[in-house]
């Protein structure tokens, strides 16, 4: 038997499908679960915000979510929707909802009254107020949330791949099962998932700054 | 006009109401200061006119129409609104700010363009500063800002809120002389909220002095507060320096000034050490073809033959016809001639104002 290298190069030349696959699956995975806790997030952020009342319901539902270890979670999915994407994404969305509406609720929390009072005196509605004040000043702690979020879900995903799923999560449950040559899926497997992170959280940065110019300027400011 | 019909403001759980029965008219163009003392409800009777605080009981009416049968938001996009600590936008430009209720009206973009220009000028708002955010501006330059914001639409009615608390003495001062010269102008009828007695009676057409309570104690122009304070507590929230701050409100051109000794380049040296003798100053202007050179003493004249051949020294101050007699004391007491040398535009000599002269105007107090 020929002692296979670390990483078989040849091996990897020869699965580019598969691999190309499971990264789209991993990006597809982290993009629907983010998004959709996003939407899921932001109206009941806004609504507890302002009734500070059912903030801490809100917080402690998504809290509890939060501590539900995932392999559970999806088992308890099991009999109800199998082994779908849905078992995969509801835990998923789930861990991302504690993080987003804290985030959310600490952004419109740090508008300031002053900011909130005059736009009221000049004529603006409540509405008119929540979307063009409010949420645009507290769009870089949701970006932040957002970077957050996604970075976290891009590890979780790789769980999923015991029903399954998984993303790059496949390649390194299938190599330490010895399915594929071990240590070259592992390690392939690993680079890609650690990469995505990177890759999502340098461009969430990139989108936070573009969507708060005036946050930067603040910055340039000081420093001159 | 706005007036307010026996209004009060009963907060939830307040003992006490915040403003009680109060009734007060703002005449169309006037600018009246509402003033007092923190907790006298001067804050709260503002911001019932825009509704942002709704009234307990009583009436209140803009041009003839009760607020409180109009849609809010309508209503407060024709009052303009300033608060003390201007609130401006953060996320948005300082053109986008001064925009905002045009935005809000839905002009079209060339409309508001040509607005906002419009304002930058008025407020001395340089055109690189348009495409920047608030954060960059200075405290003074957010104050215009925020004040240029609220005449964006030309709205009759203007409510102000500690507009020029934020900044200091010296800017405020500034900012207050652009802002009376820019109302002298537009007329807008404004109510104005200040803790700062003097800035009221600089700013104000008619003062209303509330107390603790919301309780009005006078309402009256600011001549006449200072002239004849209805009562004790007007008296002392006046201050002390009641003499002093009217004659902040008198301005140099209302009275006579003296001549003052003067002598000529060309005059003999005899003759200035006479008017010099004769006024009993002990010094005298020299004044060639009515341009004001400086003052010459005994000192100065020495070995002179005439006054030509004396190097006149320049005055510390002078006051102008639209300083006020506030200003002009101030001279007299910080000057080594002991009087106020009033001159008019290019140097030109008017007179002096002694100390005896004004003492006057505050004894007719």
């Amino acid at each position: 038997m020929t002692e296979r290298p670390f990483i078989d190069w040849e091996w990897v030349g020869g699965h580019l499908d598969l691999i190309g696959q499971r990264l789209a699956q991993h990006v597809w995975l982290t993009v629907l679960a983010v998004g959709i806790g996003l939407l899921i997030a932001l109206p009941i952020s806004v609504y507890v915000q302002r009734r500070r009342r059912l903030y801490p319901v809100a917080a402690g539902f998504s809290g509890t979510l939060y501590t539900i270890p995932s392999i559970a979670f999806m088992g308890l999915l099991i009999p109800f929707t199998g082994l779908s994407t849905t078992t995969a994404l509801v835990p998923l969305i789930s861990y991302t909802l504690l993080i987003f509406v804290r985030n959310i609720v600490t952004g419109l929390d740090g508008v300031p009254e002053d900011t909130r009072e005059a736009a009221l005196g000049m004529g603006y509605s409540v509405r008119q107020l929540r979307w063009r004040v409010e949420i645009p000043l507290a769009l870089p702690a949701i970006v932040a949330g957002l970077r957050l979020a996604t970075v976290s879900t891009i590890g979780l995903v790789t769980i999923t791949a015991l029903i399954g799923k998984g993303g790059v999560g496949y390649l390194l449950l299938a190599g330490f099962r010895n399915l594929l040559p071990r240590t070259t899926a592992v390690t392939i497997g690993a680079v890609l998932s650690v990469a995505m992170a990177i890759l999502a959280d340098v461009g969430l940065l990139r989108l936070q700054r573009a969507l708060a110019p005036w946050t930067r300027h603040v910055r340039s400011r000081t420093i001159g | 006009m706005i007036s307010l019909r026996g209004v009060s403001k009963r907060f939830p759980g307040a003992r006490d109401p915040a403003v009680n029965e109060l009734s007060l008219d703002v005449p169309e163009g006037e600018t009246v200061v509402l003033v007092g003392p923190s907790g006298c409800g001067k804050t709260t009777t503002m911001k019932m006119i825009n509704r942002l605080i709704e009234p307990s009981s009583g009436t209140i009416e803009v041009d003839g129409k009760d607020v409180m049968a109009q849609n809010p938001v309508d209503l407060r996009r024709r009052i303009g609104y300033v608060i003390q600590s201007i609130g401006l936008l953060p996320h948005r430009t300082v053109a986008q700010n001064i925009a905002t209720v045009p935005n809000l009206e839905g002009w079209d973009r060339d409309r508001i363009r040509a607005r906002v220009g419009e304002l930058a000028e008025t407020f001395d708002l340089d055109e690189e500063l348009l495409p920047r955010y608030p954060a960059e501006l200075s405290g003074g330059q957010r104050q215009r800002v925020g004040v240029a914001r609220a005449l964006a639409t030309d709205p009759p009615v203007m409510l102000m809120d500690e507009p020029f608390a934020a900044v200091d003495p010296i800017v405020r001062e500034r900012l207050q002389d652009e802002f009376l010269d820019i109302q002298g102008r537009i007329k807008k009828t404004i109510v104005f909220v200040t803790h700062d007695i003097d800035e009221a009676i600089k700013m104000a057409d008619r003062i209303a002095i509330l107390n603790v309570g919301g309780i009005l104690e006078q309402f009256a122009p600011p001549e006449e507060i200072l002239r004849k304070p209805a009562n004790e507590f007007v008296e002392r929230f006046v201050g002390e320096e009641r003499g002093l701050k009217r004659l902040a409100l008198i301005k140099v051109s209302e009275i006579e000034v003296e001549e003052g000794p003067v002598v000529s380049p060309s005059d003999p040296a005899e003759v200035a050490r006479k008017a010099m003798r004769e006024s009993g100053f002990g010094w005298v202007s020299v004044i060639e073809g009515g341009e004001l050179l400086g003052w010459i003493d005994e000192e100065t004249l020495e070995g002179a033959e005439r006054v030509a051949d004396a190097n006149p020294r320049r005055f510390g101050a002078y006051v102008t016809q639209d300083d006020s007699l506030r200003q002009a004391l101030d001279s007299i007491v910080t000057t080594r001639t002991n009087v106020a040398v009033v001159v008019s535009e290019g140097q030109r000599y008017l007179g002096i104002l002694t100390l005896e002269r004004i003492s006057k105007e505050i004894v007719s107090v």
